[in-house]
């Protein structure tokens, strides 16, 4: 298994924010982690980055344990979070090239990875373009541009598509899905918006910090929508 | 790409992490010109006034008479190199605020190394602002020995590490942008203050020994005097020793606090 979380449980003082969470997913597979506001999606991704640590549970990326390699885990790891992260004073290419820097890569391989990254994102024409100049979808594109320059193994995404209008959120869909698809990298894609799942992608939902339900989406849905199932689902649970 | 990274890497990232904290300073060159006018003001206008009332004894590492400016000038260098510490661990928390943070510590690096890049390039900015308060101060007339210039390079650079990792240690405590003016109050004022830069300990035990027992504690005094001494030529060990020490504990607290396993990234908000 590419990812793989083990029993992870989690909880700041007396509230639990994780319990006893397990799934794992596959090289190539795009799984969504769908779940409401709360539903310790986030918590779940500062875990899967090591931003937090826990000794309760295990993470698993790419053959590496969490808490014994992790600095080899996080090297097979590509992440695109939720709030942006780039450095506006920066140019496109000034950003990818600090990014690879710190994955350990300079020189000429730098400078190779870095437009292979913006080619393959379709942002090349801005590379000498500073970072605040760019338009939120072209933002989010360096982001993801930047998450692969490295060649992961896994990308995690925490709501990529926050703020971004309907074409840019449709363009990211799709093309973090052909990267699966076509390259076998391994994506869990953290969102509370269910038409941003496909009825074959491997589906978590998770709410209150436990896992709902656990398998393809349109197993998941049955004959309802699944945007019915979800609301069912953690509604009844919240209730 | 291989399992981990070798030692080379980590140089590659130390050298992206001080480059782009010089490319950011280099464009809000605001930030020299106002790093340079505070300790100026010091210098030229609050040394002048006190020059007359402050009679200084001789004491060492000077020979000879001095004036009150030449005797703040290694405090004032000081001053520089603890407002500039503060500065770079706010700016820490307006990155951490912001999210680049969260790309540094997700680097697949030690992370008590990625801070001390962050150290490491915020002392530099330090030092050459240090530098640069030196140069003017020297076209004002306040002059050291020419050896003092290149001597002093590495008091400057321990005690700007010394004074950053007190600021790291700090930001990794405090959890909003806000809070943090307050804790710039609470610690730049009494550092400055409460220690050897502005008056000798002597001077400061004629009107109270225990403000001359708290300025000889403080370690702020000790960054100072090993500047104070390193402009002459000279080595003040216990200085040397007692900065180097509180460099250890304030970047053990700093490696402490960005600790995933706890500190300040396990608190929720």
């Amino acid at each position: 298994m590419s990812l793989a979380v083990t029993d992870l449980t989690y909880a700041f003082g007396a509230k639990t924010a994780l319990d006893h969470v397990s799934f794992s997913v596959g090289k190539g597979e795009f799984c969504a982690l769908l779940g409401p506001n709360g539903a310790g999606k986030s918590t779940l991704f500062n875990l899967l980055t090591r931003l937090y640590t826990t000794r309760g549970g295990r993470i698993e990326i790419a053959g590496h344990d969490m808490t014994r390699r992790p600095r080899q885990a996080l090297a097979r790891m590509g992440v695109v979070f939720q709030n942006q992260t780039l450095d506006l004073d920066l140019t496109v290419m000034q950003n990818l090239r600090y990014f690879a820097a710190l994955q350990g890569i300079s020189g000429a391989e730098a400078t190779r990875r870095s437009e292979a990254a913006m080619d393959r994102l379709n942002i090349a024409d801005r590379a000498k373009q500073k970072a605040r100049d760019l338009n939120g979808g072209h933002r989010r594109r360096l982001e993801l541009a930047r998450a692969l320059l490295h060649d992961p193994a896994v990308l995690l995404l925490d709501e990529p598509t926050v703020g971004l209008d309907a074409a840019a959120r449709a363009a990211l869909v799709a093309h973090v899905h052909d990267l699966a698809a076509t390259q076998g990298l391994t994506v869990l894609w953290a969102t509370h918006l269910t038409d941003e799942v496909r009825a074959q992608d491997r589906l978590v939902i998770l709410h209150q910090g436990r896992i709902l339900a656990d398998g393809t989406a349109g197993e998941i849905a049955g004959d309802r929508s699944l945007q019915d199932t979800f609301l069912s689902l953690t509604g009844d649970r919240a209730a | 790409m291989s399992d981990t990274l070798p030692a080379r890497a980590w140089a590659t990232a130390l050298s992206a992490i001080v480059r782009r904290e010089a490319f950011r300073f280099w464009q809000q060159r605001a930030r020299l010109l106002s790093a340079l006018v505070r300790p100026l003001v010091w210098l030229l206008v609050f040394a002048a006034g006190f020059r007359a009332a402050l009679g200084l004894s001789i004491i060492p590492p000077y020979q000879t008479y001095i004036t009150y400016e030449t005797y703040i000038v290694p405090g004032l260098c000081g001053m520089i190199l603890l407002f500039n510490g503060m500065q770079s661990s706010l700016s820490l928390v307006y990155d951490r605020e912001m999210g680049s943070m969260r790309l540094l510590l997700t680097a697949p690096l030690p992370r008590w190394w990625l801070l001390f890049a962050k150290l490491v390039a915020g002392t530099a900015i330090s030092v050459i602002q240090a530098y640069a308060f030196l140069a003017v101060a020297a076209c004002f007339g306040i002059t050291m020995p020419w050896y003092g210039y290149i001597l002093v390079l590495p008091a400057l650079v321990i005690t700007g590490l010394m004074l950053g990792a007190l600021g790291l240690a700090l930001s990794s405590t405090v959890k909003q942008l806000e809070n943090f003016a307050g804790v710039m109050n609470f610690v730049i004022f009494p550092c400055f203050f409460l220690s050897t830069a502005l008056y000798p300990l002597w001077r400061m035990a004629e009107s109270s020994r225990l403000l001359r027992d708290i300025c000889a504690v403080n370690p702020f005094s000790h960054g100072v005097e090993l500047i104070r001494f390193a402009l002459y030529g000279q080595v003040n060990w216990a200085s040397l020793g007692w900065s180097l020490l509180a460099f250890a504990l304030f970047g053990a607290a700093a490696v402490w606090g960005y600790d995933p396993a706890r500190g300040m990234v396990r608190r929720k908000g």
